[in-house]
């Protein structure tokens, strides 16, 4: 072999730890990758006998066991266990619980909140929880030098909210104008204490109690959380949760059917189904996430496209016959084994309050599409479509390689969209390079990406639609809205930061919904299904659509 | 041994054939999709089975021969030339030059290609300049052989005789020199083939490469990040039972020839 296979391979080795690795290292090495080296990973340690220890993975080392600090889904999965907060929001009723605080008062038109905390609450170090540790925390998040990403969810339009303790157990937070879902958003404020320590003591149901790095994360039952059940025995129940760190999924696919792990949160298609085959008891889908899959096309003025170019992806007709063209039962029926759900706008049907319920998913219909593009100047010749000045239509999509679903929907488009003559080429390009054009340089035609919803309001997606972000993803950062349809839904979200009635927001939800779908700046696929396994041992599990899943009431959880 | 090195050779032409012979040999065009049958088992219908968009395995993997086994050598016979001319022509420095050239990033170089080429290439243009990079970027380890190679014919008495004689410089190295360096060029070309291939395949799992829906070794050989696919359809291996026989045959021929030599 010579120094160019070694040049390409050598980069690659250091990757050991991944699946890729092992398969970019070589033909043979990429045999071992799979279920031998899922055989290979030798079977877990037991626990200490009589402990209820409940294990599953997570793919990385957290960056960060702050609460205020969960910038990436392995931090988060931690803080979803670790964070006590002053509400939570029931993930099967939607409706609002009492946590740290026992109750709460919404005063002048939505823009005050006071919460009154329970008495005698204490962090799992053993030191007293009080109003002060609140107000530090939230204005911790508030202050920019702190850079905590959830510190934009309390802020406003015009500004920061003034935060004051008005007694031991009692904290006043107003803001200038009402502000959206006042109480709800301090389901995600995890409350810190003064001290900072490198494992953080914790007011939730859990702690972190040890940590190996790269090996895996205890987290022990904080035994001084407030919450009892109805016989008044103190919870969690579990005694700890051991979370591995294993970037294989195939590994960590194994460990659960050999019965050394009890919980997968997330699993893709092809792991549900050998989950189906072999613990049928444990696989659970519970139908359409949060979680959209979508398309859309470059409509900023980009200096490497041609004018003619955009004019077709500015054009609504153009759009619509594009989505019209797209067989979306069939990317939920290959691509995802039948485990999604072709998607009918921005909302999933999922999110039950927030979705706008007369939107339906377009249906197939290409005959249709290329009828509207006839009428809108277009013809087809040779089987190649043209516009009305004979430009042939051609456009790349760009989605991120390795994503597999992602790059197997684009696939399929592409031949859906020859069949009324567009040819696609598809172009999967590294993550980096991927932000890099939709996001600067804005040098593509059309992207293909997806969410991962961190919660049910759809105000959390204020930064995708408005037209002057530079997340907006047809036009970034846009001076003004370039159509009233768009200059609309920027008036429809700013509304929204300012409502305090969830019905009046449901109302312009409703018809920023019915534009994006007469529209389509972006086209909507499908949402995929969330599926998941829990090991029957496990009682108490209630999982839901919205994150963290399983474990949003992990204090339920125990062990058989 | 002889019959063994005819076998290999026999090998290699019939696996080179198929590939040219793609559109005659192939049931079906290496990116129709049969969304009927996505993931189906081999059957009549489809010898290998189907991918997970319905398309069929045998016919991309015949296509995929087409394009890993014509263009490796190609890739091959210019790192083979880029080589003879550097080390040829540049008086000093070669040995210098070749240790840059074996130092730098390469695969990060490859995806740096990948990210700012024109979003509407051509596939076919595509890997095409895949295996081009690959060829062009691949002359410094035969240059140091072919330097070392020079070197001692720059020292033979042939070549102080010619010299004296008066014989013009290019006619030295065609006439002359060039019969030396044969066998060592063929020697590099051959150990290069196999290294391309495998590249290739390389390049393919990181999904740089080939581009999609051109079927190469490389990117069938993506399945197998997946044990489920393999463990459903075992001929998900064939590209790696193909890629295999086709080092062995090149190896076997190779030995043979090195041993005659």
């Amino acid at each position: 072999m010579t120094w160019f296979v070694y040049a390409a391979l050598l980069p690659l080795a250091a990757l050991a730890a991944g699946p890729l690795a092992a398969l970019a290292a070589g033909p043979l090495a990429a045999l071992a990758a799979g279920p031998l080296a899922a055989l290979a990973a030798g079977p877990l340690a037991a626990p200490a006998a009589g402990t209820k220890e409940l294990r599953f993975s997570i793919t990385g080392d957290p960056k960060s066991f702050d609460p205020l600090h969960l910038e990436e889904s392995n931090s988060q999965s931690i803080g979803d266990i670790t964070s006590g907060v002053l509400v939570k929001i029931n993930r099967l009723t939607d409706k609002i619980e009492p946590e740290l605080a026992e109750s709460w008062e919404i005063k002048d038109s939505g823009r005050t909140i006071v919460f009154h905390l329970r008495a005698g609450l204490k962090f799992s170090d053993g030191s007293p929880l009080t109003a002060n540790d609140v107000v530090r925390t939230l204005n911790r998040a508030l202050d920019a030098k702190e850079a905590s990403p959830i510190g934009d969810t309390f802020r406003s339009a015009e500004g920061i909210p003034e935060v004051h303790a008005t007694g031991p157990r009692d904290i006043t937070i107003r803001y200038k104008l009402p502000k959206a879902g006042i109480d709800r958003i301090f389901d995600q404020l995890g409350i810190t204490p003064a001290s900072a320590a490198k494992l953080p003591a914790s007011a939730g149901p859990f702690f972190v109690s040890e940590y190996r790095q790269g090996d895996y994360i205890r987290l022990s039952r904080n035994p001084y959380y407030w919450k009892r059940d109805s016989a008044g025995h103190p919870l969690p129940y579990l005694d700890s949760i051991r979370v591995d760190i294993q970037q294989n999924h195939d590994i960590e696919l194994a460990r659960f059917l050999r019965g050394e792990s009890q919980v997968i949160n997330r699993l893709e298609p092809e792991s549900f189904d050998r989950v189906v085959k072999e613990k049928p008891a444990a696989a659970r889908n519970l139908g359409a996430s949060l979680d959209p899959q979508f398309l859309w096309f470059n409509q900023a003025p980009a200096k490497n496209m041609p004018e003619w170019k955009r004019k077709w992806f500015t054009s609504a007709t153009f759009r619509h016959a594009v989505s019209g063209a797209i067989h979306r039962d069939d990317l939920a029926r290959i691509v995802y084994r039948g485990h999604a759900h072709p998607a009918a706008g921005p909302i999933s049907t999922a999110n039950k309050f927030w979705f706008n319920t007369s939107l339906k998913p377009r249906v197939a219909d290409p005959a249709g599409a290329l009828k509207s593009l006839e009428s809108d100047g277009f013809t087809l010749r040779g089987g190649m479509l043209r516009d009305r000045d004979g430009h042939a239509v051609e456009f790349s999509i760009v989605t991120n390689a390795g994503n597999r679903p992602r790059e197997r929907m684009a696939q399929l488009i592409q031949d859906d969209l020859l069949k009324i003559g567009i040819r696609v080429n598809v172009v999967p390009l590294d993550f980096g390079s991927l932000v890099e054009r939709i996001t600067k340089t804005l040098d593509y035609d059309a992207a293909i990406l997806g969410f991962s919803n961190v919660a049910a309001d759809p105000i959390e997606e204020m930064s995708f639609w408005l037209s002057s972000s530079p997340q907006h993803p047809w036009w970034p950062s846009e001076k003004s809205p370039a159509t009233t349809w768009e200059a609309r839904i920027d008036e429809l979200e700013l509304k929204q930061t300012s409502e305090s009635s969830r019905e009046v927001r449901k109302k312009e939800m409703d018809e920023m919904q019915r534009i994006v779908a007469e529209q389509e700046p972006v086209i909507y696929l499908v949402n995929p299904d969330y599926l998941c396994a829990i090991a029957p041992s496990v009682k108490g599990a209630e999982p839901s659509v919205a994150p963290p899943q399983i474990f949003w009431n992990v204090e339920w959880l125990r062990l058989e | 041994m002889k019959w063994l090195r005819r076998a290999a050779a026999f090998a290699l032409i019939a696996v080179a054939a198929l590939g040219l012979l793609a559109p005659v040999v192939a049931p079906y065009s290496y990116d129709e999709q049969f969304r009927d049958a996505p993931d189906a088992p081999p059957r009549r219908r489809f010898l290998m089975g189907t991918d997970e968009i319905g398309r069929d395995r045998f016919s991309r993997l015949i296509y995929a021969t087409r394009i890993s086994v014509l263009l490796a050598p190609a890739a091959a016979l210019a790192s083979v030339i880029v080589a003879l001319a550097v080390s040829g022509l540049v008086k000093y420095g070669v040995s210098g030059l070749t240790t840059i050239c074996l130092s730098l990033p390469w695969i990060f170089l490859f995806i740096i290609l990948r990210a700012e080429l024109p979003l509407n290439t051509d596939p076919v243009m595509s890997v095409a300049l895949t295996f081009g990079l690959m060829g062009v970027a691949g002359w410094a380890w035969p240059a140091r052989v072919f330097s070392a190679s020079i070197a001692e014919i720059k020292q033979s008495g042939w070549l102080t005789q010619a010299r004296a004689a008066g014989v013009p410089g290019p006619r030295i190295a065609l006439v002359y020199a060039w019969p030396h360096l044969r066998s060592v060029a063929l020697a590099q070309f051959r150990v290069l083939v196999p290294a391309y291939i495998l590249s290739e395949a390389s390049l393919g799992l990181l999904g740089l490469g080939v581009p999609d829906p051109l079927p190469s070794w490389g990117n069938l050989l993506r399945d197998l990040q997946h044990p489920d696919i393999v463990r459903g359809n075992p001929w998900v291996l064939a590209p790696l039972g193909l890629l295999m026989l086709v080092m062995l045959c090149l190896e076997l021929t190779q030995s043979s020839r090195e041993v005659a030599l």
